[in-house]
């Protein structure tokens, strides 16, 4: 078992510096640079341009610059913004937590309305309720997300209010940001009424996001389920006389749910993309709308460690179901 | 002692078995169609290539024609709508109609040159991969690692920023973010290709790499590239459309289906058609395609089959 | 809309419990976040808003709504016959903000003036280079050549000794990057070596004291209760972010907010009809134009020059990007309401005959190829660079031009322009400070046709001779004078396709007073409340 995480993280190494050169060289490589964006339309004084590249260490050739950039890398140091002079790793920990919590609630919510709805439609193969369970759920991943959200606006927002248009909390409400979950925080704060508030408007959004995941979700644990039904020991239990509940939740669910578990970890980095068009439609401020506007304004620390930092997570989440795969599944553990 | 000769006598020349046996393609055929739901997809998908290829013919009025006197018409079921513009028009006047058939063109062309263009560097990377698992296959894995490290829409909008927004790029664009699936999937089926019997048969006979690589092992492996091609193909559309609507991707006046809504966007509350029905026709289009994949999995492997 | 009953119920329930029915706060929507709060180091309008505007003051300031000066920090000011010496008297008694990270110990005196310009203009200064990119409007405005000195006399005169009369010179210390700073707070970071906390956590004399900064999400500031105009009637002021003008008008429909800058053009007409809410509009100093690159082939030529500015039709062009009303037809390079405004010159008329016969005498062939270079977003010259570039092409095929629209990025736009490579840039400006000069010499001028952000390329002799000196000459009357002599060299020779100056709005609630709109884009709310 311990060779197997050993070998699996030995292959984290080279796959790390990997990302950091990526996105060294594809900042890099977009034209234009952050002093003009600053100054605009106005005029840059070519000594003034100098002076801030070079302040900016922005003049020295490029491997010499990617070599001071892993260096501080080692050191731990992400750099700051170059437009708002703040250090990435704080600004990245302020917007983290919104996006996370975002994706935490769409995930919450794919998991658990797909998982019963893959159980119930594996049960119920051939039924109106399977056709309809994959038949919306196929729709589901083939819908632009943000013109579903949009849609979803235009009804439950602006026609039948029921929901908050964007943003986290009303304004109303003065939230000091503890911990960056609106959740925690607003149960940590004195204001009547805020906890209430923050869920209405995490409601649209973690759905519009958690959609795609929901249906993949779905039908997964449905064709798993399926194929998990036809084993032999499902016969046997069922032959024994055990109740269909105890076949299908003790012996056929725990099956079913190791591939499940695959596409549950894969849908973190479907999650981090589907944010960035969430986030621009609902004024959600996390990490998704952070990193574009930086590649707009060639903030370069910015990107250059935003993406790394999220490239991490989504290689650690990954590494983690690997993990779990494996001592799910002997087979794998073993393997060369 | 000779036993009587039946009445019914078997004919004096051998009849050739195989072709009692319906061809490979009928047989796929027949699967496919026992699929109600591809078939629906197949027959939507024929509209839609119908209109892509006649499109100047098929379309109402030209797509870039400002009508400048009938700015935000309705659809003709609402008030104030005219058979003249029969799904509306936009805030420039155009017919929506005529755009969402002239933009079939493009998100066609765009899912299938963004296919094309990662398959082939794909399947030969993966091949590369499973044929050389000891230096070649870990480098090429771990590239790929990677790029699939990275949140692909942003991944594809960093491209776009350093190429420029516009057609081409988009598809380049698409076609890198969608590449490292198909190495996955090309080497996974290769290496479990290469232990089988055929091979080895094939690698005593002779056979020089370029062979062995591409006429014994690789036919055998198309059958689930070819349902990852269809995905990609209505991920393709997706990602096109959502780059558009970033501003990104295709630039006005051309009609793809993705731009029309980044810009309808502004008119949610007074045109709600200009916002719903290209999104619409994407989400048609892409469960169209999806249904059609489905259909071909089903068709094309049936084990998968009996386990959905 | 059944939300609004609930939200107001909540509210007053929340209101009710805090006791102070009058403790309503003022939120505003604005566009996007500001980058920090340390105004100097940045140029866009959104920043200047929420710390200019709320924490700051100058030594002089616009009125609002209008272009003239007023005293603010200073109270009055001398001007040397030669135009070289600007002595400014301070005000007495104005106290700095004190929160929980400051406390103040003395009240705003020379020093903090001396502080606060000299750290931009002196490189021994000891906070000059503590900030990564500069000074980017003490620099491009050569604020570094024209001060020679910046002294005090006393603790209430700061004297400004120029190397050269220049006539705007008073409305430029209007202008934001001339914020006065605490130079108490200064000393008190440099010692603590938290020189980055000017950033995050300003200090200054104005209305408004900050509180909290919810990264992209909202900024937070309560009223100065000391502040030496009168407390302002807002006890707390939101600015609330949203970047997409639909939810802003949504958030406004709901009273989520008071008050939502920059709604789009399209959506006034339905905002006025709305009873709840109003709208303020300007004539905002702005202009929205074409550069026609002057160094190009075929467009070197005046009278190609002149056959596009026939083909295209700006006033439907006008009409249908910002709604009938909404703006002024561009003619010349500024809008009407600032002196030398030539109303001699006219937009030649729409005719497609003699455009066709113009570019046929200047031999150019049918089909020839233009580039246009425009940004892919909207915003206050032009909401739909798109829109606005269809519109042209469609107008230029019909005199046998053929229009090749290059959407890019911002930023590359800017860069690739400066460099020459665009036939047409389609581009804004906004006016800094109502003074001609201030769009005349960085889009017109030789110089900036040396260093590109002349996209025309235009360098004419007559026309630099009027505006340097205009530029140094004090006497208003004699400015407009020479100023509508370039204007009238400008509309012969027509480098650019003048496109529109649009109006500038606000939507507000309709009990919210107070707030008056300004023709130079920035947003004030000192004086604002909520009924």
């Amino acid at each position: 078992m311990l060779s197997f995480i050993a070998r699996r993280l030995g292959l984290l190494i080279p796959t790390f510096f990997g990302i950091t050169l990526l996105t060294f060289a594809l900042i890099r490589l977009i034209p234009g640079d952050p002093v003009e964006v600053m100054m605009g339309e106005r005029r840059v004084d070519p000594e003034m341009h100098a002076q801030a590249m070079e302040r900016l260490g922005l003049n020295k050739p490029l491997p010499v610059q990617y070599l001071d950039y892993v260096g501080k890398l080692a050191k731990g140091d992400l750099g700051e913004s170059l437009r708002t002079r703040e250090s990435v790793w704080s600004e990245f920990l302020t917007l983290f937590p919104a996006t996370l919590e975002l994706a935490f609630a769409a995930l919450l919510f794919a998991g658990i309305v797909g998982l019963l709805a893959g159980v119930i439609a594996a049960l119920k193969r051939g039924s109106l309720f399977d056709h309809g369970v994959m038949g919306i759920s196929l729709a589901g991943y083939s819908m632009p997300i943000f013109w579903w959200g949009l849609i979803l606006i235009m009804f439950f927002s602006v026609s039948l209010g029921w929901t908050p248009v964007s943003g986290r909390i009303d304004l109303l409400y003065d939230i000091e940001p503890k911990t960056g979950f609106m959740l925690i925080d607003t149960l940590l704060s004195d204001e009547e009424g805020a906890f209430k508030d923050a869920v209405m408007h995490l409601i649209l959004p973690a759905i519009v996001l958690g959609t795609i995941p929901l249906a993949v979700i779905a039908r997964m644990t449905r064709s798993s389920m399926l194929e998990v039904l036809r084993e032999d020991y499902i016969r046997t239990a069922r032959a024994k006389g055990l109740s269909p509940a105890r076949v299908v939740f003790v012996h056929g669910l725990r099956n079913a749910l190791i591939p499940v578990l695959t596409v549950f970890g894969l849908q973190v980095g479907t999650l981090l993309a589907g944010a960035v068009l969430t986030e621009t439609i609902f004024s959600w401020p996390g990490i998704g709308k952070w990193l574009i506007e930086a590649i707009g304004a060639r903030d370069y620390p910015v990107v250059q460690n935003g993406i790394l930092l999220i490239a991490c997570l989504v290689i650690l989440v990954n590494f983690v179901v690997d993990i779990l795969y494996g001592l799910a599944n002997p087979r794998i553990r073993h393997q060369r | 002692m000779t036993s009587p000769i039946p009445k019914s006598v078997t004919p004096a020349s051998p009849v050739d078995q195989s072709l009692l046996y319906p061809s490979p393609y009928k047989e796929f055929w027949h699967a496919f169609a026992q699929n109600k739901g591809a078939v629906m997809g197949l027959a939507f998908m024929c509209l839609v290539v119908f209109c892509a290829l006649f499109a100047p013919w098929v379309a109402p009025h030209d797509p870039s024609e400002q009508y400048r006197d009938f700015l935000l018409t309705p659809p003709v079921w609402l008030e104030g709508g005219t058979w003249q513009f029969i799904l509306g028009t936009d805030e420039l006047g155009r017919d929506l109609l005529s755009r969402l058939i002239q933009g079939a063109r493009l998100s066609l062309l765009i899912g299938l040159s963004s296919v094309v263009m990662s398959l082939i560097p794909g399947i030969l990377l993966g091949l590369l991969a499973g044929f050389f698992p000891n230096f070649i296959g870990p480098s090429i894995m771990r590239l790929m690692d990677v790029m699939l490290a990275l949140p692909s829409l942003l991944l594809a909008v960093a491209i776009v920023a350093i190429l420029g927004p516009g057609l081409i790029n988009t598809v380049i664009a698409i076609a890198i973010v969608s590449l490292p699936s198909y190495v996955r999937l090309t080497r996974a089926a290769v290496m479990g290709e290469l232990n089988r019997d055929y091979v080895t048969a094939a690698r005593l006979a002779g056979a020089s790499l370029p062979r062995l690589m591409f006429v014994t092992v690789l036919p055998n492996c198309m059958a689930p590239l070819i349902v990852q091609a269809t995905l990609s193909f209505s991920s393709a559309i997706l990602d096109a459309a959502a780059l558009g609507f970033l501003g990104l991707g295709v630039q006005p006046p051309t009609p793809e289906w993705g731009t029309m809504l980044a810009s309808a966007r502004d008119y949610i509350e007074r045109a709600w058609w200009v916002v719903s029905l290209p999104g619409l026709t994407i989400l048609l289009s892409v469960l169209a395609i999806n249904l059609m994949g489905d259909g071909l999995r089903d068709a094309l492997d049936p084990k998968l089959k009996n386990a959905a | 809309m059944r939300l609004l009953p609930l939200r107001a119920a909540l509210a007053a329930v929340i209101l009710g419990a805090a006791g102070n029915l009058a403790a309503k706060p003022l939120v505003v929507c604005t566009e996007a976040s500001p980058e920090g709060f340390d105004i100097v180091q940045y140029t866009t309008a959104v920043t200047a808003d929420a710390s200019a505007e709320t924490v700051f003051n100058r030594l002089v300031d616009f009125k609002p709504g209008t272009t003239d000066i007023q005293p603010a920090l200073a109270e009055r000011w001398d001007i040397s016959a030669d135009g070289l010496t600007y002595t400014f008297h301070l005000r007495e008694g104005v106290k700095f903000h004190t929160t929980d990270y400051f406390t103040p110990t003395r009240d705003f005196n020379a020093d903090d003036v001396l502080w606060s310009l000299r750290r931009q203009l002196d490189p021994q200064h000891p906070w000059h280079d503590k900030n990564s990119v500069g000074y980017p409007y003490f620099e491009s405005m050569a604020f570094k050549d024209l001060l020679k000195s910046v002294d005090k006399t006393d603790d209430h005169t700061v004297v400004i000794t120029l190397t050269r009369p220049e006539a705007p010179f008073l409305r430029d210390m209007a202008m934001a990057f001339t914020s006065i700073y605490s130079a108490e707070y200064g000393d008190q970071l440099l010692k603590a070596g938290k020189t980055g906390d000017l950033n995050s956590k300003p200090i200054g004399t104005g209305a408004f004291i900050f509180q909290r900064y919810n990264k992209d999400a909202q900024v937070r500031f309560k009223a100065n209760p000391d502040y030496f105009r009168g407390k302002p009637p807002a006890d707390t002021l939101v600015f609330a972010i949203a970047t997409d003008s639909n939810v802003r008008l949504q958030k406004l429909r709901a009273n989520e907010c008071q008050v939502a800058l920059y709604p789009k053009p399209d959506d006034v007409p339905s905002i006025k009809t709305d009873p709840r809410l109003k709208v303020a509009e300007i004539e905002a100093l702005v202009t929205g134009y074409i550069a026609m690159n002057t160094e190009h082939k075929y467009l070197s030529d005046v009278r190609v020059r002149k056959a596009i500015n026939m083909a295209f039709d700006r006033q439907t062009h006008v009409d249908q990007l910002f709604g009938k009303g909404n703006a002024l037809v561009g003619v010349n390079p500024y809008p009407p309401t600032m002196i030398g405004y030539n109303s001699d010159n006219q937009n030649p008329p729409h005719d497609l005959a003699k455009a066709r016969e113009l570019l046929k005498q200047a031999g150019v062939p049918e089909g020839t190829v233009i580039t246009l270079f425009t940004r892919n977003g909207g915003g206050p010259t032009n909401p739909n660079p798109r829109l606005s570039a269809e519109m042209l092409q469609a107008d230029l095929a019909k005199i046998g031009l053929k229009l090749d629209i290059r959407v890019m990025e911002w930023a590359e736009m800017l860069r690739r322009a400066k460099k020459g490579e665009a036939d047409l840039v389609s581009t804004g400006w906004a006016g800094d400070n109502g003074d001609p000069d201030n769009f005349l010499s960085p889009l017109l001028s030789c110089d900036a046709a040396k260093t590109g952000e002349n996209y025309a390329r235009w360098c004419n002799s007559k026309f630099q001779e009027l505006i340097t000196r205009a530029r140094e000459v004090i006497d208003n009357d004699e400015r407009a004078r020479l100023y509508a002599e370039a204007l009238k060299v400008y509309d012969d020779d027509q480098p650019w396709i003048s496109m529109a100056h649009p109006k500038m709005f606000t939507a507000m609630r309709d009990n919210v007073e107070g707030y008056v709109i300004n023709p130079l884009t920035n947003n004030n709310f000192a004086t604002t409340k909520v009924k």
